[in-house]
């Protein structure tokens, strides 16, 4: 029975995941709502299956800190520097902001301006779980809403130090001694991130490259895992959010050699516990306080909703946001945050609320995360269009199906010069482009761009992808590019793709998925380039010219060689050093030929060659 | 391998006349695998990079070569010159050791714009046809290669479509003849070429 009872949880959630998110993707709802659902159901107030889910929730809460930690490692430390002014300014603004104006709507209902205030700032908190993930799944993750959600999800990271330490204080109103405390606590906490700073750039690279060197892939999972979870627990033990330890470990590997590694070792420990931590958030919902007191929950909803979605509007116009994204920007902070329930904890242990006002504000944050991905849906589905429409004049949303032979995926640099040959020879393709404002000044010179992220199976189809002969593949961004080569082969095997390679790796990958006309972007403009240097080191244009090409047609047989290799790394690597000394040999054969030719007699350069 | 290499050459093969059906015939009555080789040179080589080797290989598998051309400014297209150039190479094609071609055949199959009557010396041409097919009868000679009655249609661009089918069945009907049209005289002795007097010309890529 012992094994029984062990198995039983774990059951209970991989069923619960594995029929609910499937459904909810189906459903085309989007896998969080998908695990929301199926813990409500799961929890105490449904079937009752779960009794302790709060239990749950500490264990699946790694899943949000190992999720901050893939976020840092996205983001290099240059990068995030650059963030600091979005981060600190709008960040705050948001936070500051929302809490302000709940706090002021609170006010007018006379309600007690100490439980007024905590509950404002709990309420101003937004899910980094909830937000992150969308922007994962939705692939937004690079997009200026997308860097904008982050600024604002690690200001709040950043700021729950003071705000946790805020309750306290603001319970006992005034106690002097406590300064001294949360001054002593902001001293351990710049101390602790700078033992993690030093600490990752000195000891951690090479304790890793120690670790892989064992090649034992279990025990460099270990080892990832325990960098993620002792970064944490260092800031945990310090009052710092684990998850702000988790990202700023991550940011600080983002540099190193094993970066993709660490991603794809952790990439499914994250996705599981994050299913687990929101089915935990479901189950954590309380419905006999939706039956009691269901005017009070869906007002605090409503005003947590409003006033911070207020705010957010007035935030993406300030930072010029393009349109098109808008709605999620807004959307995806406007909803409470799983932080707001600790806050609420603290205050009621703290006497400012009762435990049935706990539970209200716990259901009001929770429904507001359930909402989330429907009010996303439906803005998918009504807002974007319009909002699209209105930064791009002229129906650049693609709505009516598009006959032309050739559909081009990505008018950036590079498939602007295929289009406008295109053009300039009269065939007609159908383009798409997901910036909304290079559409918007492409259309502006006439040119009949659609915006749309290719990515999407339906918008491929509505773009003719079904009929069109030939697929230009020539977006910037490499997972995007593969994503669309799969689509291609998966559901329309007639087209032929031609497609941009931004690297090596990109091309291999290209070419594992069928693809066999593939350019390297960069390989034929540096050619040209170097024939220039010939030129100017007094060769023959014409002599530099077939050297240009004689090293691109050697270029081209290694890479055939090379592909079968290209997931082994090493055998790549020696691979393409002996393909270097070959041509090396191969040109340095030829000089010497070239000599000897020249040696020869009855044959004198300045008259020579005639017949 | 083939024994019979066709070499088209047309810089712009979609809109021809006469050397497209000619080609299409020839891929059609290549007798069963391997018999009959086409290889269209500029849908090869585009950017005129000749692969020199794979060139060679085709041409020592053959018996008889097939040079199917129109005939521009009183010569051969840019590309097939530069084939010519490149891949019969001093001391392969011709020159010391230069064996590589000795004893096939070479058949030339042409057209040109001006009417028959135009190559003589009363026609705008003022010399006959021959006088200036003699780079390639030279040619030929050099490198040890029978030189085949050529089979040449006049005011290509004027030909009917019934002209253009029976030139095009009277080629498919020599093809599958050949040997037995092919004049039985004695090769001629090749011209000796010393190594000094002729250099190479072309390599596959000019020294550095």
């Amino acid at each position: 029975m012992e094994t029984g009872h062990t198995l039983h949880l774990p059951l209970i959630f991989m069923a619960a995941a594995v029929i609910a998110v499937p459904l909810a993707r189906w459903l085309r709802l989007g896998s969080i709502l998908g695990y929301l659902v199926a813990g409500v159901i799961l929890g105490p107030s449904a079937l009752g299956l779960v009794s302790d889910p709060s239990t749950i929730l500490e264990l699946a809460e790694l899943g949000v800190v190992l999720m901050m930690f893939l976020v840092g490692l996205e983001l290099e430390p240059k990068r995030l520097w650059a963030m600091r002014r979005a981060v600190f300014g709008w960040g705050s603004l948001q936070l500051l902001g929302s809490a302000a104006l709940l706090m002021g709507l609170a006010l007018l209902f006379q309600q007690p301006w100490r439980v007024s205030l905590v509950v404002s700032l709990g309420l101003a908190m937004s899910s980094t779980a909830v937000a992150l993930a969308v922007l994962a799944e939705r692939n937004l993750g690079r997009t200026t809403a997308g860097q904008s959600v982050l600024s604002v999800a690690l200001l709040q990271d950043i700021a729950a130090i003071p705000v946790l330490a805020l309750v306290p204080i603001v319970a006992l109103s005034g106690a002097g001694h406590e300064e001294g405390a949360s001054g002593w606590q902001a001293l351990k906490a710049v101390g602790a991130m700078l033992v993690l700073g030093l600490g990752g750039r000195l000891a951690l690279r090479p304790a890793l490259r120690w670790i892989a060197r064992s090649k034992t892939p279990e025990i460099f999972t270990a080892a990832a895992l325990l960098v993620v979870l002792g970064a944490a627990s260092l800031m945990h033990s310090v009052g710092l959010s684990a998850a702000l330890g988790a990202f700023l470990a991550g940011v600080l590997l983002a540099e190193s050699e094993y970066r993709r590694e660490l991603e794809t070792d952790l990439e499914p420990f994250k996705g599981l516990l994050l299913g687990l931590f929101f089915m935990a958030v479901g189950m954590g919902l309380d419905l006999a306080v939706l039956r009691q007191q269901p005017l009070l929950v869906l007002a605090l909803l409503a005003a947590l909703m409003v006033c911070k979605t207020l705010l957010l509007t007035a935030m993406a116009a300030l930072m010029k946001m393009p349109m098109p994204e808008r709605p999620v920007f807004v959307l995806l902070l406007a909803q409470g945050g799983e932080f707001g329930f600790v806050v609420f904890q603290l205050a009621q242990q703290a006497n400012l609320i009762d435990a049935d006002q706990n539970s209200a504000l716990v259901a009001a944050v929770a429904l507001s995360l359930a909402c989330t991905p429907a009010l996303l849906l439906l803005s998918d589905r009504l807002l974007t269009p319009k909002l699209g429409r209105k930064a791009v004049p002229g129906g650049a949303a693609l709505e009516q199906p598009q006959q032309a032979p050739i559909i081009i995926a990505g008018f950036g640099r590079y498939g602007q010069i295929i289009g406008r040959m295109l053009y300039a020879n009269g065939f007609e393709a159908t383009v798409l482009d997901h910036d909304a404002e290079a559409v918007a000044a492409l259309r502006r010179f006439g040119w009949s761009v659609y915006f749309g992220d290719a990515t999407r199976l339906d918008l491929l189809r509505t773009a003719g992808a079904a009929q069109a002969r030939i697929l230009v593949l020539a977006v910037d961004d490499i997972a995007h590019s593969l994503e669309i080569a799969a689509l291609a082969r998966q559901h329309f095997p007639q087209l032929q793709v031609v497609a941009r390679a931004r690297n090596l790796q990109h091309y291999f990958r290209l070419r594992d998925l069928g693809v066999r006309l593939i350019e390297r972007e960069t390989l034929d403009s540096a050619l040209m380039s170097a024939r220039s240097v010939l030129e100017l080191l007094g060769l023959e244009p014409h002599a530099a010219r077939k050297l240009a090409w004689r090293f691109r047609q050697h270029t081209l047989e290694q890479l055939d060689l090379l592909f079968p290799l290209y997931k082994d790394e090493a055998a790549l690597t020696a691979a393409t050093r002996r393909g270097r000394q070959q041509l090396e040999e191969l040109f340095a054969q030829e000089r010497e030929q070239a000599a000897l030719r020249r040696q020869r007699r009855g044959w004198e350069k300045p008259d020579g060659g005639s017949h | 391998m083939a024994d019979i290499l066709l070499l088209a050459a047309h810089p712009d093969l979609a809109t021809s006349h006469v050397t497209r059906p000619l080609l299409e015939a020839a891929r059609a009555a290549s007798h069963g695998p391997g018999h009959l080789q086409t290889r269209d040179l500029y849908a090869l080589y585009p950017d005129y990079a000749i692969d020199v080797a794979a060139e060679q290989q085709a041409l020592e598998a053959a018996r008889l070569v097939i040079w199917l051309h129109p005939l521009h400014w009183y010569g051969m297209p840019a590309l097939m010159k530069l084939w010519v150039d490149e891949v019969l190479a001093f001391g392969w094609a011709y020159g010391p050791g230069g064996q590589a071609l000795r004893g096939k055949d070479l058949w030339l199959l042409s057209s040109t714009g001006g009417a028959a009557s135009s190559y003589s010396a009363e026609g705008h041409n003022e010399h006959p046809i021959e006088s200036f097919l003699l780079p390639y009868t030279q040619t030929a000679r050099l490198c040890g290669l029978r030189w085949l009655p050529p089979l040449l249609l006049h005011g290509a661009h004027r030909a009917s479509e019934v002209e253009l089918q029976q030139h095009v069945r009277g080629f498919v009907q020599q093809l599958g003849s050949y040997p037995q049209w092919c004049p039985r005289r004695p090769e001629p002795p090749r011209p000796e070429v010393p190594q000094d007097a002729r250099p190479a010309l072309f390599s596959s890529v000019e020294p550095l």
